[in-house]
């Protein structure tokens, strides 16, 4: 229920945001560019440019929903909160014989996430004890309970009475109404029922935000973050686990390139080496790295060396057949330039075909490096002491969805600063890729 | 005396269907050092296998090539190509383009480096030694080609279609040039066109060869090269006896792309 709320107001954000900006545009920017003079603009592919502001509204607008939907402290909008705090309602016994008594309920709702709060002195919070109450008159006493928040709790409110199950006392009523077995009513503060044997249960009304196990608010998210890089999860620092990961990608990738790139030249230069690594290469290229697993944890175990292995089988087989259309692709006319200026089959590789072959490899890498990336993460999660797919896969075995998102976050970061830095090594290695 | 020989020259491409291609057949010629002959055909008469034979690029089934009483065996200094376009090394600048060739050889920096600012300066590229290729105009591209390949000072350069690539105006800046290059190196030169006022233009010889099979059709020797050295070439086109020679040849040519459509319709 709470998700179409989410969604209706994202596909509402994206379009009173479209119309204040654009009314914003309008109102302050005389926009004298070319494609302001362009008569067509729907379905002109030129036309259309990514429009910034529309990115960072993006951006904002998830955040904004991020702290509106679940129980974050930051003094933004948010959706309505569960319950927290003290509420009493009231049963009534009443015995086989027609004698009836009423007595209290104290619950006390507490945070979910108690146990994983410090208080002021630096200690985890603890679950509450039940709040002290007056046992009352009559042959019902009261109770009093803790339940935390988005919980549900049965509650033997006859354990305590001096006439209770024994004596065959039923409960007709709550807070004064009455109530067969299985229904329930509603309060402001949550529901309170009785079973279909007739004990109370009350569940707190949650909200519309989202518990801490789902989705941890922002700020409890940064936090992690700096708890992580200080004290680390699992013996190894933040840092550490991305360094592993990311060193496992880089050999990985290394040894596919070193191997991939000598390979795919063999099979673009020679009919024997294409003929015979066909066959392999093809076959090879279809299976998913992830499908390798558990062969690589067969065969070299779960250490260091089958991760670095698995990647470099990824990264293998993209080089080669990068490198290899990147050999296919020279234009003939320019091999033969090279030979009628007299240059050796020598001067002709290494001057011609491999600077020639360079923009391909580059598509290749970007690509390999992708890959390698995602297939680290996933290798990770399967078996592995250290990493961020093993710190995110351990984490949500014990529940810590925050250190699960700032997991996600780092891998996709990560994932998009590797293919920014090879566009730009690109950019000044191969500048001449597409200008030809 | 550098003379180039083409010696009784048939080629015959197998198809992968069981059948055959005959490209040329039975082509001889000998060229004089210093001349210049321009080569003009439909398309499929098999010029530019006669200029790949002539490189080197391609093994004849029948005859041989000579140059200077060598057999022709493969591709080597002594005769460099000119190609339409592409055929430049985008991952080198400009000078690294036209110092290619010295670079090859082994010839030291100081050796090559006069010879490649002169060049460059006479093609009219002084100040774009540094640039990439990708940053010059097809024309100016086309000008670091012809540099290139003079670098290397090969007794005979092959052209295949130097100019087809460049827009009218450009292609007759470039016409000058060549002809001015032909002129002050005094090169033997083999230009292959499908333009028949380029080829009467630079040709001092031209040949024009016949379809299926490949097969020389015509020789002329031609008075317009000597005419536009260092002139308007605009001039020389208004000779009379350009013109005449003109629509002959395309007369000519046009007969011969006439009877192969002819042949075509027939066997379908």
């Amino acid at each position: 229920m709470t998700g179409f709320i989410v969604l209706a107001l994202y596909v509402g954000a994206f379009f009173i945001a479209y119309l204040a900006v654009s009314a914003l545009y309008r109102a302050f920017f005389a926009r004298i560019d070319y494609t302001a003079l362009k008569t067509v603009t729907f379905g002109d592919e030129s036309a259309v440019r990514p429009n910034r502001a529309a990115s960072v509204l993006s951006v904002i607008t998830i955040f904004l929903l991020w702290v509106a939907f679940t129980n974050s402290s930051l003094p933004l909008p948010q959706a309505s909160s569960p319950y927290l705090g003290e509420v009493t309602f009231t049963y009534t016994s009443t015995l086989p014989d027609g004698r009836a008594d009423e007595a209290e309920v104290t619950v006390l709702v507490y945070r979910e996430d108690i146990s994983q709060t410090v208080d002021a002195e630096g200690n985890p919070g603890r679950i509450p004890a039940a709040p002290e109450v007056e046992p009352g008159e009559g042959f019902a006493k009261n109770d009093s309970v803790v339940v935390p928040r988005y919980g549900y709790k049965v509650i033997n409110v006859l354990g305590n009475d001096e006439l209770g199950r024994s004596e065959d006392a039923v409960i007709t009523a709550l807070n004064g109404t009455e109530v067969q077995a299985g229904e329930m009513i509603r309060l402001p503060e949550g529901t309170v029922g009785l079973t279909d044997k007739g004990t109370p249960t009350f569940s707190p009304s949650t909200g519309n935000r989202m518990q801490r196990l789902y989705l941890p608010a922002p700020e409890v998210t940064v936090e992690r973050f700096f708890e992580l890089n200080e004290e680390g999860y699992r013996n190894y620092t933040l840092w550490q686990h991305t360094w592993i990961s990311l060193q496992r990608v880089l050999l990985g990738f290394f040894f596919g390139a070193l191997v991939g790139i000598p390979l795919g030249y063999a099979m673009g230069l020679t009919n024997w080496a294409r003929g015979w690594f066909d066959p392999i290469v093809e076959f090879m290229r279809p299976v998913p790295p992830l499908a390798l697993i558990p062969l690589m944890i067969i065969w070299f175990g779960i250490g260091e060396q089958s991760k670095v292995i698995l990647l470099f089988l990824a990264a293998l087989w993209i080089m080669a057949i990068a490198a290899r259309a990147g050999v296919s692709g020279v234009a003939i006319s320019k091999v033969h330039a090279a030979y009628s200026l007299g240059a050796s089959k020598m001067q002709v590789l290494t001057k011609v075909i491999i600077p020639n072959s360079l923009p391909e490899i580059f598509t290749g890498a970007r690509v390999a490096m992708g890959v390698c990336w995602g297939t680290v993460v996933a290798a990770e999660l399967v078996a592995a002491e250290r990493g961020l797919g093993m710190m995110i896969m351990v984490a949500s075995k014990f529940q810590l969805t925050d250190i699960v998102i700032v997991g996600i976050i780092l891998i996709g970061i990560i994932g998009f600063l590797i293919d920014v830095g090879i566009r730009i090594l690109e950019k000044w290695l191969v500048p001449w890729k597409g200008r030809v | 005396m550098s003379t180039l020989k083409i010696d009784n020259i048939s080629m015959r491409f197998d198809l992968p269907n069981g059948g055959h291609v005959q490209a040329l057949k039975d082509v001889s010629l000998e060229l004089q050092s210093g001349e210049l002959l321009s080569v003009l055909g439909p398309s499929g008469c098999g010029k530019t296998t006669l200029l790949n034979i002539v490189a080197g690029f391609l093994a004849p089934t029948e005859g041989k090539i000579t140059l200077n009483d060598h057999k022709v065996t493969g591709p080597n200094a002594e005769r460099g190509m000119v190609f339409q376009q592409g055929a430049l090394f985008e991952w080198m600048s400009v000078r690294d383009n036209v110092s290619f060739g010295p670079r090859m050889k082994g010839e030291s920096k100081k050796t090559y480096t006069p010879t490649v600012n002169h060049l460059l300066d006479v093609v009219g590229l002084k100040d774009f030694k540094e640039k990439a290729i990708y940053e010059l105009s097809g024309g100016m591209q086309q000008r670091v080609a012809l540099a290139r390949c003079l670098a290397n000072d090969p007794d005979v350069i092959l052209m295949d279609e130097p100019l087809g690539a460049l827009d009218a105006l450009t292609r007759e800046k470039m016409q000058g040039l060549v002809l001015k290059l032909w002129k002050e190196t005094g090169k033997t030169i083999i230009l292959i066109t499908h333009s028949v006022e380029e080829a009467l233009l630079l040709g001092e010889r031209l040949l024009v060869m016949a379809p299926r099979p490949g097969r020389i059709h015509k020789e002329y020797r031609l008075p317009f090269a000597d005419l536009g050295v260092g002139k308007d070439l605009r001039e020389v086109k208004k000779h009379p006896e350009f013109s005449e020679r003109r629509e002959e040849i395309l007369e000519m040519i046009w007969n011969m792309e006439e009877e192969i459509m002819g042949r075509v319709e027939e066997s379908a």
